[in-house]
């Protein structure tokens, strides 16, 4: 841990820079400045754009694809809304009206498909099943031939559900449907090739892997029927205008650099560790997602007849940093969608608390947190009226 | 480090003062549920001479302001009088407390609820309610919109679950949208039961679902 006061264990909101990614983008904001706009008025420009091609290079290669395959965006959020109000826009007057998501999607693609729908478009959310995966039976059923675009993530944001994209993206391809996938929590630790996988649009961002905040991108498959959404110039194949973030885009590489699969592993046996001694030590606990099939730096565990603004609250004050789907930690004051998708409970939605590892976590950030956890569990248990009756009886 | 509350809600909120049940308790409520995110329960003892509530105490199920916000009105009730103690306010509690987020005035308010309505629930049952007003069906209404529906994290009235009220002779008789088999009926029968039966002069509640 780097700093005594906190162990921050919600990687999956955002991740603390690497020091080697800054040096990499240092460059490009002091003596590299200029953008590759300016390629064909001064040096600097055409610099620039060396730059960026060779950082759009490194990242489609991380993937299987071609340069002109990928898009440098802001973020994931920008990259989803890209790809589905790209595609609708496209296709909406050509081929069809109709996009299918999951329930459990994460907010640029569910608040995107919300705005499709005041928009004239029919959305179909998938129900999951228990553990967040997507019945592929029902997909294939729900395809019509006014069908443009199916979106389910790669990985859930919350419980970590890992979907077997690869027999989506083939249902998809083979009804002649488009297919996207928000990879914002697998990319680069979980391999995603689109030389194997049939999926023709891909969300990716840097701020999950130690990269800069505002960093994104979008693989848009050769030929796909997209239309401009983001107007200004003519950057980035005249798919989405803007300066170009050249720090960013280095940075965005360097990161991906360095992730390595020993890292992710590392990671996978906190995830481990953490889920099998809270489910054993600390009675009343559910854990939320696959066991397995899930996001190697997740774990989600729900701590029945308490409320998680409660539990992440004491965390805190014990210098622990981790985020919950009870409604009371959101603006909103809605409970996390994806447990209620999975059938969860009002209760186990409250009760549920999210960690997520990354690279500045080790084995005993681990064990310290699940020492308090089970300190603010038994706490709040008894000031609880719930769960009273059940022990008694 | 920082946090979304005041010092003194920090405080309520690491050491609650009187936790826990009194077995026995005079009177007591329940307010909110696991549905909607936050949920109370009130018992108090009261010395029948005084009327001066001698104990109270508080269980919390919710968030911060919650826990926060119930152990401030044990504090503010305990020794007044049952109609000193009915007075107090959530404005008052949040004043106690050095101030609550405004996004938090829905979990909070439920502890205010929860020790009047353990004080009206002593009332009840101690035949010292002032109007004895007739139970009607507005009535049976105003307290069914207590109960929650825990699939919308709503109230049964709003959202629309409450088929059918009858009151008749004492006997209430409430229909609720739902089949008998339901997941929740049991629970939602049981809160509404709760809700009903101390009213003065009601002898029966049923509770039925048609769904």
């Amino acid at each position: 841990m780097l700093d005594r006061q906190q162990v921050y264990l919600d990687n999956s909101a955002a991740t603390r820079l690497d020091e080697r990614v800054l040096e990499a983008m240092k460059p490009y904001f002091f003596d590299k400045y200029a953008v590759a706009t300016s390629e064909f008025a001064y040096s600097q420009g055409i610099e620039a754009r060396e730059v960026l091609d060779g950082a759009r290079e490194a990242l489609a290669v991380a993937i299987g694809a071609a340069p002109e395959e990928f898009i440098f965006t802001s973020g994931s959020t920008e990259s989803s809304n890209i790809a589905l109000k790209g595609v609708a826009l496209a296709l909406g007057s050509r081929k069809g009206n109709h996009l299918i998501v999951s329930k459990i999607e994460d907010f640029p693609v569910l608040n995107s498909t919300r705005a499709l729908e005041k928009q004239g478009f029919q959305v179909t959310y998938l129900d999951v099943d228990s553990d967040g995966f997507v019945n592929l039976d029902k997909l294939r059923d729900s395809i019509t031939n006014e069908t443009i675009l199916v979106s389910i993530q790669h990985a859930n944001q919350e419980i970590g559900t890992i979907q077997d994209i690869e027999n989506i993206g083939r249902i998809c391809h083979e009804k002649g449907v488009l297919f996207h996938t928000d990879a914002t929590h697998t990319f680069p630790r979980i391999t995603l090739d689109v030389r194997r996988i049939p999926v023709d649009l891909i969300t990716v961002s840097a701020h999950t892997i130690h990269g800069p905040k505002g960093m994104g991108g979008l693989y848009i498959r050769q030929g796909t029927r997209i239309a401009k959404w983001v107007d200004g110039g003519f950057q980035e194949f005249d798919l989405r205008a803007g300066l170009e973030n050249i720090p960013g885009a280095v940075g965005f590489v360097k990161a991906i650099e360095l992730v390595t699969p020993e890292e992710t592993g590392q990671l996978q046996a906190m995830r481990d560790r953490i889920i099998d001694r809270i489910l054993s030590e600390i009675p009343d606990t559910t854990l939320n997602g696959h066991r397995w099939k899930r996001l190697p730096q997740n774990a989600n565990i729900s701590f029945h007849f308490i409320e998680g603004e409660s539990i992440t609250l004491h965390l805190d004050m014990h210098g622990f940093a981790v985020s919950t789907g009870s409604a009371c930690f959101s603006r909103s004051l809605e409970g996390s969608h994806v447990i209620f998708g999975i059938g969860g409970d009002h209760e186990r939605v409250h009760g549920s608390i999210r960690f997520t590892f990354g690279r500045y976590n080790t084995m005993e950030d681990v064990d310290a947190v699940v020492r308090t956890l089970a300190e603010v569990a038994r706490e709040l248990r008894s000031i609880s009226p719930l769960g009273k009756e059940e022990k008694e009886g | 480090m920082k946090f979304p509350y005041s010092e003194t809600v920090l405080e309520h909120f690491r050491h609650p003062r009187n936790v826990g049940k009194i077995e026995n308790a005079d009177g007591k409520a329940i307010e909110g549920s696991p549905a909607c995110g936050d949920m109370v329960a009130v018992y108090i003892s009261v010395d029948p001479n005084t009327n001066k509530l001698t104990d109270i105490k508080f269980e919390s199920y919710g968030c911060a302001s919650n826990i926060a916000t119930g152990s401030i009105i044990t504090e503010l009730a305990k020794g007044r009088t049952l109609d000193e103690a009915k007075k107090i306010t959530w404005k008052q509690a949040s004043e106690a407390l050095g101030g609550l987020p405004k996004i938090k005035v829905h979990c909070s308010v439920l502890a205010v609820e929860g020790l009047r309505s353990a004080i009206e629930n002593y009332e009840e049952r101690h035949g010292l309610v002032k109007e004895k007003k007739p139970t009607t069906v507005e009535v049976v209404r105003k307290r069914l919109k207590k109960v929650m529906n825990p699939m919308a994290g709503l109230d049964l009235v709003r959202t629309n679950l409450v088929r059918d009220i009858e009151v008749k002779d004492g006997t209430v008789r409430v229909v609720i949208d739902l089949p008998p088999d339901h997941q929740f009926a049991s629970a939602i029968k049981q809160e509404i039961m709760e809700k009903i039966e101390p009213l003065w002069d009601v002898k029966e509640v049923t509770v039925e679902f048609e769904g």
